[in-house]
Parts: structure tokens; C-alpha cells; sequence
């Protein structure tokens, strides 16, 4: 019977050319409209490390007090002397203090120009903690992070780059005129959007070159290559100074495993601002957070209000669009009272008189949904226009976004042949016959 | 018109599912494109934001230094690197930065009218360059003056250095001493010590194009002295007119025979201000766009859904429309009919989705940080859309009035 019906179908739809077009432009145009910007809001609301995303978390105390903080909300970073001070209590399983470095690799081979190289001061925790994949060699050791050494991590691409992809560990590499062992390359690794630097990037940037010691990248008095920011009046003369002051700069994460270390870590922030408070350091009650990676995306507005807008009116635009398809197929399917009246009247039942315009509408969804599928390709690829180039390039038309375009298209169109399937079931048998 | 709206309702209760589907699209469309067109504007608004650079011959370069030096062999090598920018003959002029107007990043300090005063009083934008700024950047100086080589300060970044001068935007200057009394008035930007105005500029551009700027917009401070950060530099530099291109070939070339010991990264080191423009905007851009496509293609939708009810709606009543006609109608008050049952559904609708354009609109101020709308933009989507509809019914009305009255006699 489903065979016939499907051919019932189209035979109708062939039967209006006109109709027919208006309804699958219609399913068509709005679900590649949804899907689209769907594409975006999906790459830019995920979760960039599902496994582990509720065991870190990112803490922050409040340095700067009620007159001068950000809302009541405590900074988004640490200075350096909280920084140092949480990382020395060492009340969480792993630990990382970290901050952005702009460095330039030096002419050497067959290069005679420097290399710009993009990085990150971290402490040896960061790579277990945010589980970097290794492709040679691996991260340093605490003890290396004590003995402050000239030891890098640099990433596969930089490895390319460098040493042409070849095994490089314990080879030199030199940056911005210092020289640093290789002890690691890694594979690609680019969590989008960034969580654990939000404070610096807005979420979505190329591959990071390199990572090494903090506390190396504090022997060199390596200012941020990110965001720095202060309150009041500034008054330091060097780099001692600058680190005393009220500048917030350095990003902390810790990982703790469960209810119980959450809790215990909380009352250590709280107890650690109430003896800053005591000390004098700060004027004020504490003021602390500990959130895990989803809060602090969601905390720092890392999708941006644009993708939220799009995907929200882009499903008004299809809403209106499904508005618009029960109305013609209410027209479509009444305009053929007189044939469901014949089709009653020889024995047909509501139920299959139901069945046949519901799956005649299915027709109609598919073959929207195939339109949409069309528009959906052309749009992901011409989405640059639509949103900034890190973003875009993020929209992929993947297996799972083809099935939910045409899944989508389909049930979306039968929900809507609900009502006029049901009004055409409804045709009273007697009154078509009559009339005609 | 002698036609009345007592029989249109009473038809119209007999075709509830359709009349309502109808009236609950315009109302949608009306409530989605009113949001639309007001993101639109605003972000066109955005696009349009003058810069006060003189963005046809004006492009930065973006240096980044490639070995660790002292704050002293940075600043002799920015000297060195600005008399060879200059020399070049198809460069006007140019200046060392510490940032440009629409860079997207940069600096910004919070401005206190008293040194101990905790709760600033605004934020501005930062710059720091040298005499040759003002001239670089095509920025128009509408009182006082520009600064003099002696005031210009080697500045590293380990330091906070305040100079006792500075210029301003007119924008701030009118925010901190409202009624044009600025200049030689002093202010506090973050700083122990305060800081004279000694010029004020017609406009200038924050670097910062975020949301967080929104407030502070047009508020910037020019500082004398050579940025002189262990991490780079930006050079700001004016080409002659109509040299831009060849300004853009030279400089790179001039600053690489200087020291070959930096980077300009060939991405996005040299920037000409339509590609700056292009990337502080782009979101903006998009934006504009995709609501202008959303829009144009939910009207046609719309339009196109009112054909499609209204054919069947006259293909139904073809037996009606003949008996009426049948009985004197003219062929006028058919057309007529089907108009004002459109404006009637219309009219409904509208006031519907104006309600929700609002209640979106409202919406959105809370969740999104949007402005309120203006309600000039519910007056015009209103009519666009009754207009929208008279037009899409138009045809299938004046099909209407033209039915036979014979069509009365067949088929009863």
C-alpha cells in the first residue's frame, strides 16, 4: 500500500506544478536557512573536551574589590602574586598556570628570515590535564618545572616546518634568540572553541607553535602576547614591579576528580581570600569562583550573540516556512474533495484516506529537504560572507548535517500535514457525490 | 465603497484554519522582519562609523621584533626604521604606533578626573606615537596643538611611563569637560601624575570594536612617545595620494634593509585600511547580509503563500462569485471583495505581529545587549506588509471578478 500511496504522491505533485514548487521552495529555503546557521552555532557551542570538561576548572579571586571589579564578578585572570600562591598550595590533583607568548623562531637551514611562532607558557600538568595528543617525545616534568629549563614542546606543524617532520626530540630549537631542547612535538591539537585561554583569544585561533616552562618564561621576563589588564593607578618601573601590581594576566586551571574535591578546593579559595583579607591585600569579603569548562564558556560568551541570533531567526524564518506549507497543502488536499468523497464512498477509510496524504506530504518534505540539502552545501561554502573567517571555516557540511537536513525536512512536513490530512479524512462523502 | 465587512467576516468563518494561517504568517513575517531590518540598520550604522583616518592612503604595518633587545636598541632601531619609511618617495609620512583606530585589539585606559578617585569616570583608547601621528593618520587638529619632538618619550612597556601631555579625541574632551573647555584642563588615565590637554582632534576611531567599546566610543587618548615594546611595533604610514600601492611594495623592503632581524607576517602584517575595515566589520557584514536574505526570501514566501490560499480560496467560490455576479455585482466589487478580505486578515495579523515584534524585540534587549527599536520600524513593516498582501492578491482577485455569471447556472 505504501508503494501506491508514495506514487499517489507524486502523481499529485506533478498534478500541481505550481503548488508543488511553492511548497518545497518553501521546506527547502528554510531548512537550509536553519541548517546553515545551525552548522555555525554547532561549531561554536561545543564541548572542546567532552571527557574531562567537568573535572577542570578555572579559579578566580576577586583582587580587585567591589568598586573596581567587573560587575561583582571577580577578574578573568589572576595576577601574578594569587597565581603564584595558588599553584604553591597544591590542594588540586593537576594543576597549570599558563599565559600566551609571541616568540619568533630564528633563521637557521634553509631559512633566512625568522619564523613568527605563536605559544603559551605552562606548567608540566598542562598536558595531561588537557590530554595533548603526542606525536614524539612527550611533555617535561615537574622537576623540570623547578629547575626552571630551556625545554619546549613544539607542535607538529612547527616540527614540519623545522625539521621537516622528522622525530626532533633533544634537537635545538631557537627562540627569540635563546636556545631550548626539544623534549616533545605534538599531534594536532586545536580544541575550538579554546577554553583554556579565553582570557586572550575570543575562543577560535590557529594551532598554537610551542609551549614551555612558565617558570622559564618568567626567567626571560616574557611579557604576555595576550590580554593584560589593570586597575587603578599604575605605577611599576620594571619587571618586579609589574609583577607585584594589580594586573591580571595569568590563567590558572586545576583538575579535581569529583564532588568532594570541588568542595574542598572552593573552601580552600575561600580560605585563601579571607587571609589576603586579613593580611590587608585585599579590603574586601572574598570573592571567588571555581567553574568548570562548560560555565566558563558559557561565562565568557563564547558563542558569539551573532550565531545565536541567526540559528534563532533563521528558525523563525522556518517556522513561517511550515506556516505557509499547511496552508497550501490545505489547499492542495481540499481542492481534491470530490476525489476523496469518490475514493470514500467505494469503501476507502479515514485512517487510509490519512495515511495517504500524510505520506503525500512526506513527498513533499523530501523532496524539499533534497532543496534544502542543495542551498545547505552552497551556503556552508559560502558562509565566509556571512561570519568572520576563523568561525566560518569551523561550518562543515558533514554526514550527520546531510541526515538531519533531509530528517529534519520530513518530519517537519508531516507534523505540518497533520491538520490538512486530517481536514481532507474528514470529507464527508455524501456532500462531494451530491454536488458533483 | 458600498461594500461591507459584515458578509466578508461571515465567509471568512467558514474558512478559520485558512484565514488563521494566513493572519498568524504576516503576523511571524512582520515580527521576524522588523527584528531584521533593525539588526540591519544597526549594523550598518557600525560599518558606517568614521574612523578619522585617512583611510584611502593609510596602511599599518605590523612589526614584530625576532630577538630579545633593551628598550635602547628598540628605540634606535625604530628611529632608523622610521627616517628610512620616510625617505621613501612615495611616502608622505609615518609614524611608529602602539595601535590603530579599527585594529580590533589594543590598549585602553580607565580616566579618572582626580588622582584618588577609585570609580573611573570613563575608559578611552590608548595610543602612543610620536609628532609625526597626527600628520600620519590624516587626523584633523580642531584646537590646540600637536606635540613636540621633545615631548616625545622613549616608552617600554616594563614601565608605566606618563607623559604630561596629551591629545585628545573631541569626543572625550567633550565627555570629561562638556562645553568645549578642554584644552589645558588635566585628567588622571591610570596614571599617580595627571596628564595636560594640550590638542584636540575632530575624531578618532577606538581600536577595540567589541560590544565593550560600544560605551566609550570615539573616546581616545594620544600620548607622546615612541612604543618602544620588547614584542613589536606597529608603523603607521601615509602614502602620497594615489601611492598607496606602490608605498605598500616599498616600505616592507625599506624596513628589511634596515634589519633583517624582524617579522611582518605575510598574512597580516601589511594592511591597507579597506582590509582593516573589512576585518573589524565583518561580523557587522554578515550579519547585514544574512538578515537581508532572511528577510527578502520570508517576503516572497509570505507573498507567495497568500496567492496560493487565495487561488484555492476563488477556485472554491467560483459558484458564489457567479451568483453574486448574477445578481448585479459588479465586476469591481468582486476585485474589491477579496482586497478587503485580505486587508482585514492583514490588518489582524499585523497587529499581532507587532505585539511580538516588540515582545522580541524586548527580548533581545535583555539577552543579547541589543538596543530598544525604534517603533518606525514596526509603522514601516506594517505597511510593507498589508501592502505585500493587496499585491499578492491582486491576481488572484482580478481572476475572481472575472467569472461568468454563468458559472451560477452550471453544475447546481
Amino acid at each position: 500500500m505504501f508503494g501506491h500511496y508514495l506514487q499517489l504522491g507524486l502523481r499529485s505533485l506533478r498534478r500541481n506544478p505550481a503548488l508543488t514548487a511553492l511548497m518545497v521552495m518553501a521546506i527547502g529555503f528554510g531548512v537550509a536557512a536553519s541548517m546553515i546557521t545551525y552548522s555555525v552555532f554547532r561549531a561554536v557551542s561545543g564541548n572542546p573536551i567532552p571527557d574531562k570538561s567537568a573535572q577542570l576548572f578555572i579559579p578566580q579571586v576577586d583582587s580587585w574589590g567591589p568598586q573596581q571589579n567587573e560587575k561583582g564578578e571577580p577578574p578573568e585572570a589572576l595576577n601574578y602574586v594569587d597565581a603564584m600562591a595558588l599553584m604553591r598550595a597544591q590542594q588540586a590533583k593537576r594543576q597549570t598556570l599558563l599565559y600566551p607568548l609571541l616568540m619568533s623562531v630564528m633563521p637557521g637551514g634553509d631559512r633566512d628570515l625568522p619564523l613568527a611562532a605563536n605559544g603559551y607558557a605552562v606548567d608540566s600538568d598542562f598536558f595531561p590535564m588537557f590530554e595533548v595528543p603526542f606525536q614524539y617525545g612527550g611533555g617535561w616534568s615537574a622537576q623540570d618545572d623547578q629547575a626552571r629549563s630551556a625545554e619546549v614542546v613544539i607542535s607538529g606543524q612547527l616540527n614540519q616546518k623545522l625539521f621537516g617532520g622528522a622525530d626532533s626530540v633533544g634537537h635545538m630549537v631557537n627562540l627569540n634568540g635563546h636556545d631550548y631542547r626539544v623534549v616533545g612535538v605534538t599531534g594536532h591539537w586545536n580544541p575550538k572553541p579554546r577554553f583554556f585561554d579565553l582570557f586572550s583569544t575570543s575562543g577560535f585561533k590557529d594551532a598554537s607553535d610551542f609551549y614551555m616552562p612558565f617558570s622559564r618564561a618568567l626567567d626571560l621576563k616574557a611579557r604576555t602576547g595576550g590580554r593584560n589588564s589593570c586597575r587603578g593607578s599604575l605605577t611599576f618601573t620594571g619587571w618586579e614591579d609589574y609583577l607585584q601590581s594589580n594586573c591580571v594576566w595569568i590563567t590558572p586551571w586545576v583538575e579535581l576528580d569529583g564532588a568532594a574535591d570541588v568542595a574542598h578546593y572552593r573552601r580552600f579559595l575561600e580560605s585563601y581570600a579571607a587571609d589576603q583579607q586579613r593580611a590587608g591585600r585585599f579590603a574586601w569579603a572574598p570573592n571567588v569562583r571555581l567553574r568548570n569548562v562548560m560555565q566558563w564558556l558559557d561565562h565568557e560568551h563564547v558563542v558569539p550573540p551573532e550565531s545565536r541570533i541567526s540559528l534563532l531567526v533563521a528558525l523563525g524564518f522556518f517556522l513561517i516556512c511550515l506556516i505557509n506549507t499547511i496552508g497550501l497543502l490545505l489547499a492542495k488536499f481540499l481542492r481534491r474533495a470530490g476525489e476523496i468523497g469518490v475514493r470514500r464512498a467505494l469503501g476507502a477509510s479515514r485512517r487510509e484516506i490519512y495515511t495517504q496524504y500524510l505520506i503525500e506530504a512526506a513527498t513533499v518534505g523530501l523532496a524539499g529537504g533534497v532543496l534544502g540539502l542543495l542551498l545547505t552545501a552552497f551556503g556552508v561554502a559560502g558562509v565566509g560572507v556571512l561570519f568572520p573567517p576563523q568561525i566560518a571555516k569551523l561550518a562543515q557540511l558533514d554526514l550527520s548535517l546531510v541526515g538531519l537536513t533531509l530528517l529534519v525536512a520530513v518530519i517537519a512536513t508531516v507534523l505540518a500535514a497533520f491538520y490538512p490530512a486530517w481536514r481532507a479524512a474528514r470529507v464527508q462523502p455524501a456532500w462531494q457525490l451530491k454536488s458533483s | 465603497m458600498s461594500l461591507q465587512i459584515k458578509p466578508i467576516l461571515v465567509a471568512l468563518r467558514r474558512h478559520k484554519a485558512g484565514t488563521l494561517l494566513i493572519a498568524l504568517q504576516i503576523a511571524l513575517t512582520l515580527a521576524i522582519v522588523c527584528n531584521a531590518l533593525f539588526i540591519i540598520h544597526q549594523r550598518l550604522a557600525n560599518l558606517s562609523q568614521r574612523s578619522g583616518v585617512d583611510e584611502a592612503d593609510v596602511f599599518v604595518i605590523t612589526n614584530q621584533w625576532a630577538v630579545d633587545k633593551s628598550t635602547q636598541q628598540i628605540d634606535a632601531q625604530v628611529q632608523a626604521d622610521m627616517a628610512a619609511l620616510r625617505q621613501l618617495p612615495s611616502v608622505r609620512d609615518a609614524a611608529p604606533a602602539s595601535g590603530y583606530p579599527l585594529a580590533g585589539v589594543g590598549s585602553d585606559n580607565f580616566v579618572t578626573l582626580t588622582p584618588d578617585q577609585v570609580k573611573p569616570t570613563t575608559d578611552s583608547a590608548v595610543y602612543v606615537g610620536d609628532e609625526h601621528l597626527l600628520d600620519t593618520l590624516g587626523l584633523r587638529l580642531i584646537a590646540g596643538r600637536n606635540f613636540r619632538s621633545d615631548e616625545v618619550l622613549m616608552t617600554s612597556t616594563q614601565q608605566a611611563v606618563f607623559p604630561p601631555v596629551v591629545i585628545v579625541s573631541k569626543t572625550l574632551a567633550d565627555r570629561l569637560f562638556p562645553g568645549g573647555s578642554a584644552l589645558g584642563k588635566s585628567f588622571y588615565a591610570m596614571s599617580a601624575t595627571p596628564t595636560t590637554i594640550i590638542g584636540i582632534v575632530d575624531s578618532l576611531h577606538r581600536q577595540g570594536t567589541s560590544q565593550w567599546n560600544k560605551p566609550y566610543a570615539g573616546q581616545s587618548l594620544i600620548w607622546p612617545g615612541r612604543p618602544d615594546d620588547s614584542r613589536g611595533i606597529y608603523y603607521i604610514v601615509r602614502a602620497r595620494p594615489g601611492q598607496l600601492a606602490s608605498a605598500m611594495r616599498a616600505a616592507p623592503k625599506a624596513l628589511f634593509a634596515q634589519d633583517r632581524m624582524r617579522i611582518i607576517d605575510p598574512k597580516d602584517g601589511l594592511l591597507d585600511y579597506a582590509q582593516i575595515r573589512h576585518r573589524a566589520y565583518d561580523s557587522d557584514r554578515g550579519m547585514a547580509i544574512l538578515m537581508g536574505i532572511i528577510s527578502a526570501v520570508l517576503l516572497a514566501i509570505t507573498a507567495a503563500g497568500i496567492v496560493g490560499l487565495t487561488s484555492f480560496w476563488v477556485g472554491q467560490r467560483r459558484k458564489q462569485i457567479g451568483v453574486r455576479r448574477a445578481l448585479g455585482a459588479t465586476r469591481n466589487n468582486i476585485l474589491h471583495y477579496f482586497l478587503t478580505e485580505n486587508l482585514l486578515i492583514g490588518l489582524a495579523g499585523v497587529i499581532v505581529g507587532a505585539v511580538l515584534a516588540i515582545g522580541i524585540n524586548l527580548w533581545m534587549v535583555t539577552r543579547f545587549e541589543m538596543d530598544r527599536m525604534s517603533l518606525l520600524y514596526v509603522g514601516v513593516g506594517i505597511l510593507a506588509l498589508l501592502l505585500l498582501g493587496q499585491g499578492a492578491v491582486f491576481a488572484p482577485a482580478l481572476r475572481a471578478s472575472r467569472v461568468s455569471p454563468v458559472e451560477a447556472t452550471r453544475s447546481v
